[in-house]
This record gives structure tokens, sequence and C-alpha cells, in this order.
């Protein structure tokens, strides 16, 4: 088959054809078209500021390694003006998040940004490998999911930037759409498509990849000679969003436009006030500080579960019966550090230690 | 066999894919340069001819790599007749649906790489 050209400079040998559009382009286009996409995305959505102090949720996999490369070389090429700092978090996880952590400290050479790593043993003094041990490995990615959720916001509060961004791409949203339409969960289809979410006590965190298809990302990855890990986590994967990613994978075989489409549709749905209102008002947690839609955080019943031998304390009806029964947590209990918001979330402030742009 | 009855490739996993293929990245290989039509990887039948043979491809490939590479977990390389989607294949550094997917005639020293996107990010 003779070599066909780029479709969008007419010159050099295409070595991809993109998903999205079907276009055919070459390898210097290709690298053109993806980071300015991902800029556009970003300008569109007004996601950052002049100063802004912005943390990379790096796990060493391909998504937030490309992430950390792409706002790195943006930052640079639009002078953005960001301070970028690369947050890892060490759920201790032998044989997986060890060997990712050692990807991400090699980036954070490659990339010369600062690293922060909180561990669950830190934070939680439980690390995944203790609670696999304890619980099993059904519903441990309840606990691993909750428990992350909170340790970027911790571990970006200790970097106090004022903002989050994560590799979640476009595959990511897709099935988050679909998965939501199979539960029901209209509340959450109404949410999972914003690029930027933001609580009223919550860091802002989004999604700069939103629109950006997997496929491209493991080709940028590739052809950029990206340093980045790829191993399943060793504990039972997340089967329902195993079964919606490979019914999209079958979709976008049969159409390569789908993943976008389903996104389209996910943001054209127009959710009534009363079923967002059904989401319980936040407050903060008791215990810790946290926000929590309950006295207590979802960390920290899950926590003291663990502490009292009732592992599925925050998890199902039955446990957080049985633990309320069995009275009081003890004086003695293991919590959670009291997380104290970044000051600039409490008043308006800018965060500490910026300097304004000259 | 003379030279041009076979062809020399070099094969590699990325992104995953070698932890089944032994969890070695790169793979020198020989395969027949003409092969049957239904793919099947244990030679040309003695009544071979040029109606139920074929030249190697990548479809014969993917085939050959299932039945003498594969070490373990079929279902995440393999699904019908070619590779899990999902799966990026570039021949020579070009995407492989740029070159006729499965249908692309393997040339002497062509190297092929398969990435799985399917890892977690």
């Amino acid at each position: 088959m003779a070599p066909r050209t780029c479709g969008l400079c007419s010159l050099a040998k295409a070595i991809l054809k993109r998903p999205k559009t079907g276009q055919q382009i070459c390898r210097e286009c290709f690298f053109y078209v993806f980071e300015t996409e991902v800029h556009n995305t970003i300008i569109e959505a007004g996601l950052f500021k002049q100063g802004d102090r912005v943390a990379i949720g790096a796990s060493g996999g391909k998504d937030s390694t490309v992430l950390a490369y792409v706002m790195k070389t943006l930052n640079e090429r639009y002078n953005y003006g960001l301070e970028l700092f690369l947050l890892s978090i060490d759920e201790g996880i032998t044989g997986y998040r060890d060997d990712s952590l050692e990807t991400v400290k090699r980036n954070q050479q490659q990339y010369n940004m600062p690293l922060k790593i909180l561990s669950y043993d830190e934070l939680y003094g439980w690390t995944m490998d203790a609670i696999v041990a304890k619980i099993g490995k059904k519903n441990n990615c309840t606990f691993c999911g909750v428990f992350r959720r909170q340790a970027l916001d911790r571990g970006a509060a200790m970097l106090q930037v004022d903002h989050i961004v994560t590799g979640h791409n476009a595959d990511d949203i897709a099935e988050t759409v679909l998965m939501n339409i199979m539960r029901g969960d209209i509340a959450r289809l109404g949410r999972c498509t914003s690029i930027c979410t933001q609580g009223e006590d919550t860091i802002k965190r989004s999604k700069p990849f939103k629109y950006a298809y997997e496929k491209e990302i493991v080709m940028y990855a590739y052809f950029k000679k990206l340093d980045y890990f790829s191993t399943e986590c060793i504990y039972s994967p997340d089967a329902y969003r195993g079964h919606a990613r490979t019914f999209l994978k079958d979709l976008e075989a049969a159409r390569p436009s789908a993943v976008i489409d389903i996104i389209h549709s996910g943001e054209a749905f127009d959710v009534k006030e009363e079923v967002k209102a059904t989401q319980k008002s936040q407050q903060i947690c008791k215990r810790c500080g946290y926000m929590s839609s309950n006295e207590l955080c979802k960390a920290c019943t899950l926590l003291e579960g663990l502490e009292r031998g009732i592992a599925n304390a925050g998890v199902t009806e039955r446990g957080m019966k049985r633990l309320e029964a069995e009275g009081p947590p003890p004086e003695s209990l293991r919590t959670i550090p009291f997380f104290n918001k970044p000051l600039s979330q409490l008043d308006g402030r800018p965060a500490l230690f910026v300097e304004a742009p000259s | 066999m003379s030279k041009s009855d076979t062809v020399s490739l070099k094969v590699e996993f990325g992104g995953g894919m070698e932890l089944l293929f032994s969890n070695q990245r790169s793979h020198k290989l020989t395969i027949p340069a003409r092969v049957p039509l239904d793919n099947g990887t244990s030679g040309l039948p003695a009544d071979t001819t040029d109606e139920n043979s074929k030249p190697a491809d990548i479809s014969y490939l993917i085939h050959h790599l299932k039945d003498h590479l594969l070490k373990e977990r079929l279902e995440l390389f393999y699904e019908n007749g070619t590779v899990r989607p999902g799966i990026l294949v570039l021949i020579n550094d070009t995407d492989w649906e740029l070159e006729g997917e499965g249908s692309y005639i393997l040339k002497d020293r062509d190297e092929i790489i398969f990435i799985s996107t399917l890892h977690g990010g």
C-alpha cells in the first residue's frame, strides 16, 4: 500500500488515523493538534489563572504521565504562569504502587517538578495490603476510592495548591456516563461530564483530557517515548467499570466517534433541580474536619470499622447498624489527622506564597 | 527452506501487553511467507496451492502469536479472530488502521508493535 500523506500538512507520511475525526496525520501534526486541543479545552473552560499553583495527580500510568508532560509544555508555550507540582498517593500495594511510584520519581527529574507523595499508611495508619489482609478482596475498591479522594485533597492542601488536575480521559468519562445511566444514578449523570468540579469547601479539580481519546494519549506517549508504568492493580478491579469499558471499546471499534458522542449525550442531559437536590447538603466531619454529607465522613466511618473489626461498617447498612449497636468508639480509636482547609479556600484570599504576576 | 520462504520480524509489546508474553518486550520471529487461508499455524498442508494459501499477513501473525508465544490470559489479547478492541497495533511505527489492519502483507524485517491501552492511568 502506498504511504499516505498527512491530511494537515500534505508533506509528511501519515502515521495515525485520528479516532475522533478519521483524519490521517503525520507525527509532527499529531503532536501539534493533540497539544492544541488540550490547550483549547483549558482556555474555553477558563481552568486557570496566572499564578495558580496546580497539582497534577500522578500515578505513573499513561494518562497522568502524558498530562504532566503536556501541562509542562503548554505552561511554557502559552505562558499560563502556573506553578506545577506532582502529587502521588501511595496506597501501599506491594508490587504495584511501589513500582509505579518509581516511575513518578523519574518523572519528577525528567519534568523538573516538585513531587509530594502522601501514603495511606501515614494518613490512615493502614496500607491497602493491610486492608485486603483484613477484609479480603471484596469491597476493597470502596476503601481505596474513598481514601484516595480524601488523600488527594489533603496532599493538595499540604502543597497549598489551588487546583488538582487529573488524567481522566474521554474514554473514562464516556464509561462513567454509561455506568451512571445503567445504575440509574441521574444526579451523578448530571455532574460526571463537568470538566471542573468544585464544592464549597473542596479544592478545585479538573480534567484537561476530557476530550482526549485514550488511543491518542497512548500514541502520544509512544511517539514521545514517555516513561510510564502499566500494570493492572493486583487487587480485584472494578468489575462494573470493566464491563462498561469492554462495551465502549466494542462500540468504538464499530464507530470511532462513539466515545465523544457519548460524552456529548452526557452533557446534553438536563437534570431537574429536584433530582440534583437529592444530593445531601455538605457539612464538616466532626472527627476529621473533611467535608462530608453525614456527621462522620465516609473515610472516618471506614477507618473506624477497620479499627474496631467491623470492616463492612462503611459499606453496608447492616455493618453500619452493627457499628452503632456496639456503642461509641473507644477513646483510643485511631483517627485521621484533622483537616485544615487551605486559607485561600476559607476566605477567598489567594493561596499563600503566590507572587503577583509581573 | 530458502530465504524467500520465510519472513523475519521484530515484534514488540508495550503498555502491559508484554506481561502476557513471558514479560519480554521484544521478540525476534521467523514465520512462513505463505500460510493457510484459515490462519492455521501448524504449517502448510501437503496439498497446498495458491488457492488455499495466502502470503503471511497481520491476521496470521496474530494467530501465530496466540498459538506460539502467548503465555497466559488469551482473552486479554485475542477476540473474534483479531486483537481485542483497545489494543493498538503499529506497523513500522504507523497505525495499522492506515495499513489495511489484518490484511497488511508482512515483509522481511518489518517491526510490529502491540500496545495495550487497557491498563490503568
